[in-house]
């Protein structure tokens, strides 16, 4: 099964190699690492997405925190949260045949972000079943896609807690989420959405 | 350069526990300027280092321009390898941290084995490399590789240094991080222009910020109160003893555990010596060589109580059959052991020594009648299998491994400090020399690097002077690293190396014989004569052939100060039982044969 993991680390050379290693050394593909800057100075943040056994999670957090660099773990897969995704798709449009592109991406809520005369670029900006949605649709279209650069997953956990508090927040069912608020385009799960429906 | 020799942890190094991080020197604030190569020797010094094991090259040359200033033996050894094998054996003899030094490139590789086999075995050493100058870092310059990323798989930790004012820092928390927790190898490169430059010294200032618990560490009260009840409750209960009861010095805790409760203690191979061997309660080691009697116990246990260890693949045979009526409890200070290979019903993740002394008061003393029925049930499965005491066989003119390491053991009373190579031998060793002591058997057991046992011996003489340290390696192995006998000349040490040569890669050719028809492919070995080898080195030695003739050259050996070798020529085609196929279950061992070393009803 997937297990998706935020793990705070030190912004220092070398850390994101250790991390990589780990998931080779473990024998575990990670489908996709997103790496940025966090809210704390020298401190970056990455969310680790890795296809690996439903009862791996304890085993990879426990090996994670072992590296030195390594701040802290969460492994959101379980918890409350918001996942999103941004990808960029340039597809081969010319001026007639550009306005089915145009609806597309209406309904998708996406932005076109570059009109050149042979192609045009989309930024779209959701859960990946969304943006797997719009590649699939544009591929029946017969739009030739041109190329695709995605970030892969980035999550956050619902609620008002800081990293600092995670720790604490381990336990699920424990939560109070404050501040729900419903997504525009969709969140993570169905269960999450009727939960946020009931609280509006 | 007086002020950097003041640094007074020197008296405090030997009471300090690995694991508890040295006693602060009394250090006044004051700041001198030292060169980088100089904080490093004064660092080390007031970590309390007082010897280092290396090999020079251009890289390191500004840090052993610098040594003569501080009181730091250096021991010169004959290949890196043999360097980081001597810090992993000082370690382990001492409970200290080990430090071995070495130079750029291929010197820095040459370590890695080491490395590799101290990570695998939980062992605090601390290696120091030399690299090209930051000018130069990637470019492919002379003897430049990338230490770091080689070794970023096999270290705990690592870290490059390219400046002079991060030196005190960066090594004073490598040894942090070395002790700290599950104990562990951290590489430290150090580019050769951070060793020339000069910065302000302060010891106490670069003290590092505590280590961080594992944040994954748990002994809630409900888990202590879980094991408590499971002990109490079980019928058939056994001991895991591992090589953390030695690390977390726990043998007094996990003893009293054992004898209040009345339950069987087994141990891994690096546990050997957590719990006396001469105790009524120990059962011997476990696991593919283990006697037959013990995986027997564990098989048929209902609660085995894992102290200190790791379910490795050697220790359980196929996990589908492990232990499969027992409940477990697993007492482990690295929080990624747990559930890996065996899943644990009662987890307290943390250290073996506190976990227990949370544990015991729990445990009220057992009546000694409940139980009894289980240590009888052991004791008679003893009686049919047991190895027969090999004193009392008749001399038939063969002299099997088994002999000597027997004979060693009686002769030294068990008491010398043996370390030995990895192989058919290690194996024997375990099964007959009695360990009663901890950090009396040193020995690879995660990595089993062949060439271990004649450099870890000589750390280990240099931790314990006064202690007799006996090396047993086979003729393979011995090879490997045999050149580190110049070291042990060098160095004039009272070291016993037993070579029990049977001409053979004995586990290899064992194998072979056991799972590939015989066909004994690579593993017949032409050795030279090692005493004529000792000999070019200064050392003296003696060719055993006969039963009668083990305890008197072993007596011989005793007496001679100084490195003496016993080249012990053994039966060749001699095999290690019982043993456990790999991949077999626990009781699917392959048992001893009739000949030559029966078993009868009355051995024990």
């Amino acid at each position: 099964m997937l297990h998706t993991f935020v793990a705070l680390v030190e912004d220092k050379p070398g850390v994101l190699t250790r991390v990589a290693s780990l998931f080779r050394r473990l024998n575990i593909n990670i489908v996709s690492l997103t790496v940025g800057r966090s809210e704390r100075m020298g401190v970056s943040r990455m969310t680790i997405v890795c296809e690996a056994s439903p009862t791996a999670g304890h085993r990879i957090a426990a090996s994670l925190y072992k590296l030195e660099n390594v701040l802290e773990v969460d492994d959101v897969g379980q918890m409350s949260h918001v996942a999103r995704e941004l990808a960029l798709i340039k597809v081969a449009a010319t001026p007639k045949t550009r306005s089915q592109v145009f609806e597309l991406v209406e309904v998708f809520r996406a932005r076109i972000v570059d009109l050149a005369p042979e192609s045009l670029m989309i930024e779209i900006t959701g859960v990946e079943s969304k943006i797997e949605g719009l590649i699939q649709v544009l591929n029946e279209n017969g739009d030739r896609i041109l190329e695709i650069s995605r970030t892969g997953r980035m999550v956050m956990r619902r609620g008002q807690h800081t990293s600092k508090v995670l720790e604490a927040m381990r336990v699920p069912g424990m939560e109070t989420p404050d501040e729900l608020k419903v997504e525009e385009d969709g969140s993570a799960s169905d269960a999450l959405m009727a939960e946020e429906a009931g609280l509006q | 350069m007086g002020t950097a020799k003041k640094h007074p942890s020197q008296s405090t190094h030997t009471a300090t526990p690995a694991n508890t991080p040295a006693v602060e020197p009394q250090h006044t604030h004051a700041t001198i300027r030292l060169t980088g190569s100089e904080i490093l020797w004064a660092t080390l010094e007031g970590e309390g280092v007082d010897v280092v094991f290396g090999y020079p090259g251009g890289a390191i040359l500004p840090a052993y321009d610098a040594l003569r200033k501080f009181p730091i033996r250096h021991v010169l050894v004959r290949h890196e390898q043999g360097a980081a094998h001597m810090a992993d054996g000082y370690a382990r003899a001492s409970g200290r941290v080990g430090v071995a030094v070495a130079t750029s490139g291929p010197g820095a590789t040459n370590l890695v084995t080491g490395i590799a086999t101290a990570m695998l075995d939980s062992v605090p050493i601390v290696c120091i490399t030399g690299q090209v100058s930051s000018k130069v870092l990637g470019t492919d310059a002379f003897q430049e590789v990338d230490i770091t990323g080689i070794t970023l798989p096999v270290t705990k930790h690592n870290y490059v240094i390219t400046r002079a004012e991060d030196v005190a820092r960066t090594i004073r928390e490598a040894f942090l991080v070395a002790r700290s927790g599950r104990p562990g190898p951290v590489l430290v490169d150090i580019t050769k222009d951070a060793q020339q430059a000069s910065a302000e010294f302060d010891f106490a200032a670069a003290t590092p910020k505590p280590h961080r618990p594992h944040p994954m560490l748990k002994t809630e009260s409900a888990s202590i109160l879980a094991a408590a009840d499971l002990i109490r409750n079980a019928k058939k209960p056994v001991i895991l003893a591992g090589h953390g009861v030695l690390q977390s010095r726990a043998g007094a805790e996990l003893r009293t555990m054992a004898e209040r409760m009345r339950i069987p203690v087994a141990s891994t191979l690096l546990g050997l010596g957590g719990f006396p061997a001469s105790h009524p309660l120990s059962l011997g080691m476990m696991g593919m060589h283990g006697e037959a009697w013990v995986n027997h116990a564990i098989q048929q246990s209902d609660l085995l109580i894992a102290c200190g260890m790791r379910f490795d693949d050697r220790v359980t045979g196929t996990l589908a059959t492990y232990a499969p009526n027992a409940r477990k409890i697993h007492i482990e200070v690295d929080p990624a052991e747990i559930n890996k290979n065996v899943r644990a019903d009662v987890a307290l993740i943390g250290d073996l020594k506190e976990a227990l002394e949370a544990l015991l008061p729990h445990l009220a003393p057992r009546d000694a009648k409940g139980e009894s029925a289980w240590l009888k049930e052991i004791d008679a499965s003893k009686g049919e299998c047991a190895v027969r005491d090999i004193k009392n066989l008749p001399d038939s003119g063969h002299l099997y491994a088994a002999h000597v390491i027997h004979d060693l053991w009686k002769t030294t009373q068990g008491k010398a400090i043996v370390v030995t190579d990895v192989g058919q031998h290690q194996m024997w060793e375990a099964q007959y020399y009695k360990h009663d002591e901890p950090r009396t058997l040193i020995t690879s057991g995660g990595l089993g690097t062949m060439g271990f046992a004649l450099p870890a011996a000589i750390g280990a003489k240099i931790a314990c002077p006064d202690r007799e340290v006996w090396v047993i390696a086979g003729d393979g192995g011995f090879q490997m690293t045999a050149a580190e006998l110049s070291t042990a000349a060098q160095e004039e040490l009272d070291l016993n190396i037993a070579v029990v040569n049977n001409g053979y890669l004995g586990m290899v050719r064992q194998w072979q014989e056991f799972f590939y028809e015989k066909n004994y492919q690579s593993s017949p070995l032409r050795s030279p004569d090692f005493v004529k080898l000792a000999e070019a080195h200064g050392i003296s030695g003696k060719t055993v052939k006969k039963r009668s003739e083990v305890v008197p050259a072993i007596e011989e050996a005793r007496k001679r100060k100084g490195p003496h070798v016993i080249n012990f020529l053994v039966e060749k085609e001699d095999s290690v039982y019982p043993m456990i196929p790999a991949g077999s279950a626990l009781h699917e061992m392959i048992r001893r044969p009739n000949n030559p070393l029966v078993e009868t009803a009355q051995d024990k």
